[in-house]
């Protein structure tokens, strides 16, 4: 029993991504699910499951909008950035038991209009006991949750604020290229050393956005694949994992694991392939640290090398293992990691523009989420 | 200090951890023991992980630890914090082998180091609130 070739990435969707939408978040959710659904060749009413993110939008504003007469099939994936990537398993095993067919995953947000993350983070169940034991200290936000992980691997491994600065810069100088995209101005690893000390090592550069947009993916059972218009994109392999003490990164055994480590092995041996087969990688990146800790934990090098890994020019486009080749959360938008899953779709089309990997055949998305939740899919073109 | 003027996040307390806030008010840190197999915890729950006893004492902890890791926080993320910046956030491997999360104060950051000896101290912030912070253990 498998979720290997169980479904495709049938539709994608994509808002302009802003600072100031100036619309709604439900309305934002349902211009990208409009899109992703119509790429798929469907119509609204063809959705029989759908998976909100969180509890801004719910299954019932999709039934009411879209005019669904059965949805089959609901549920969330609380896995805070890690939920649209886990979203696809859920997806998967209902299709594969045969409750659904096309699975809507919507997300959508106002994160630079509305309300901002150090405010929505004392809101969430999932940070209640750093919500007891550490906001009262002056310990408020994410950055300042996620700063000690990275300052340990500095420590353990002589990983440096320049590699860091990499990451950013690398990332930068996709979403210049690939134009839906909130920063627009070329970084340079020197602006990255130069910006402000948020929580140290985190400087502002290697803090991710908040944004205003949505995106939305559909994910479909394997046999729509004959019907689709476009190339399809098949799931060959899926797996969340949950860290050691995942609600207080301060008690976790070891600083610098995170739940990706556990999931990355299960979804290869799903798919059968190595991280050595793949061509380009979406990584989840809410700051630059995190993308440096995933290439180690889904296996793209080992544990402590992430720094030269990347300091080798290996995420550049044109390297090894391009990275984030529209810009993720640092450069394009905070769409909570639905932006990589729709990016990975691309460049498995060969769709992906200017930022297109030559001949990209394999790739891997991976979603990080709250205090360390992971998920990652191995996909393949059709 | 006056209830009206403290501007920052207060503890809840729950039935599991309210003996940890009880103490750290009377000047003492404790944890949790399992009531069981004896294996130390942190943070308050209402279960030991290693035999799901749900028996639990409390302890009172050495006070003395050792630097894990740290984050030094240069932004206001609520302005109550403001005048404390920038401030020193240390995760403290305790003697009683679970970690703390806590301001380390009086500390050049440029000196920080993993394994740097801290002890415990405390701070009335408000009434029936004290919070733990650190000091550098200096021998002698």
């Amino acid at each position: 029993m498998s979720l290997r070739e169980v479904g495709i990435i049938s539709g994608i969707g994509e808002t302009a991504y802003s600072r100031n939408s100036g619309k709604s978040v439900l309305a934002l959710q349902l211009e990208a699910a409009l899109l992703a659904i119509r790429d798929a060749g469907l119509s609204p009413r063809d959705i029989d499951g759908v998976l909100p993110y969180g509890s801004a939008v719910v299954a019932e504003d999709f039934i009411t909008n879209f005019g669904i007469a059965d949805l089959r099939f609901s549920a969330t994936t609380p896995l805070g950035g890690a939920s649209c990537v886990a979203g696809i398993q859920a997806a998967l095993a209902a299709i594969k038991a045969g409750i659904c067919k096309h699975v809507l995953l919507p997300l959508g947000r106002n994160g630079a209009s509305g309300t901002r993350i150090a405010a929505r983070v004392q809101e969430m169940p999932q940070f209640h006991l750093v919500g007891e034991f550490e906001m009262p200290i002056g310990a408020l936000a994410p950055v300042q949750y996620y700063a000690p992980m990275a300052r340990r691997h500095m420590e353990m491994y002589g990983t440096t604020s320049r590699q860091f600065g990499e990451i950013a810069s690398s990332t930068r100088g996709n979403a210049i290229l690939h134009g839906n995209a909130i920063m627009t101005k070329p970084m340079t690893i020197e602006d990255h050393q130069a910006s402000r000390m948020i929580s140290d090592p985190f400087r502002l550069l290697d803090c991710s956005l908040e944004s205003d947009g949505a995106a939305a993916i559909v994910v479909s059972s394997a046999d729509y694949a004959r019907d689709l218009r476009s190339r399809p994109v098949h799931v060959m392999g899926v797996a969340e994992g949950h860290p050691d003490s995942p609600s207080a990164i301060t008690q976790r055994p070891d600083l610098t694991t995170l739940g990706l480590a556990k999931a990355a092995p299960k979804a290869f041996r799903m798919a059968g392939v190595t991280p050595a087969d793949i061509d380009v990688a979406e990584i989840y990146d809410c700051f630059t640290y995190i993308v440096l800790c995933q290439l180690e934990d889904a296996g793209f090098c080992k544990k402590g090398e992430g720094g030269p890994f990347v300091e080798s020019g290996a995420i550049r486009l044109g390297g090894k293992l391009p990275v984030n080749t529209h810009g993720g959360l640092l450069s394009q938008a905070h769409m909570a990691g639905m932006n990589h899953v729709v990016e990975l779709v691309r460049q498995l089309r060969g769709e992906a523009g200017a930022t297109q990997v030559a001949d990209a055949e394999l790739g891997v998305v991976t979603g990080y989420g709250d205090m360390g939740d992971g998920a990652i899919a191995v996909m393949r073109r059709g | 200090m006056t209830d009206k003027s403290y501007n920052k996040p207060v503890p809840e307390p729950t039935p599991d951890s309210r003996p940890f806030w009880d103490s750290l008010a009377s000047g003492r840190l404790s944890f949790q023991k399992c009531g069981a197999c004896g294996v130390i915890r942190h943070y308050p729950r209402p279960m030991c992980s290693a035999c799901h006893s749900m028996a639990t004492e409390w302890v009172e902890a050495s006070g003395r630890g050792k630097v894990h890791s740290w984050t030094v926080t240069h932004h206001a993320f609520n302005p109550g914090f403001r005048d404390e910046l920038p401030m020193v956030l240390a995760t403290v491997d305790m003697e009683e082998r679970v970690r703390m999360n806590a301001q380390l104060r009086g500390v050049d950051p440029a000196s920080l180091t993993i394994g740097l000896p801290v002890r415990v101290d405390y701070e009335q912030v408000r009434e029936g609130l004290t919070l733990p912070f650190m000091r550098v253990d200096r021998p002698g």
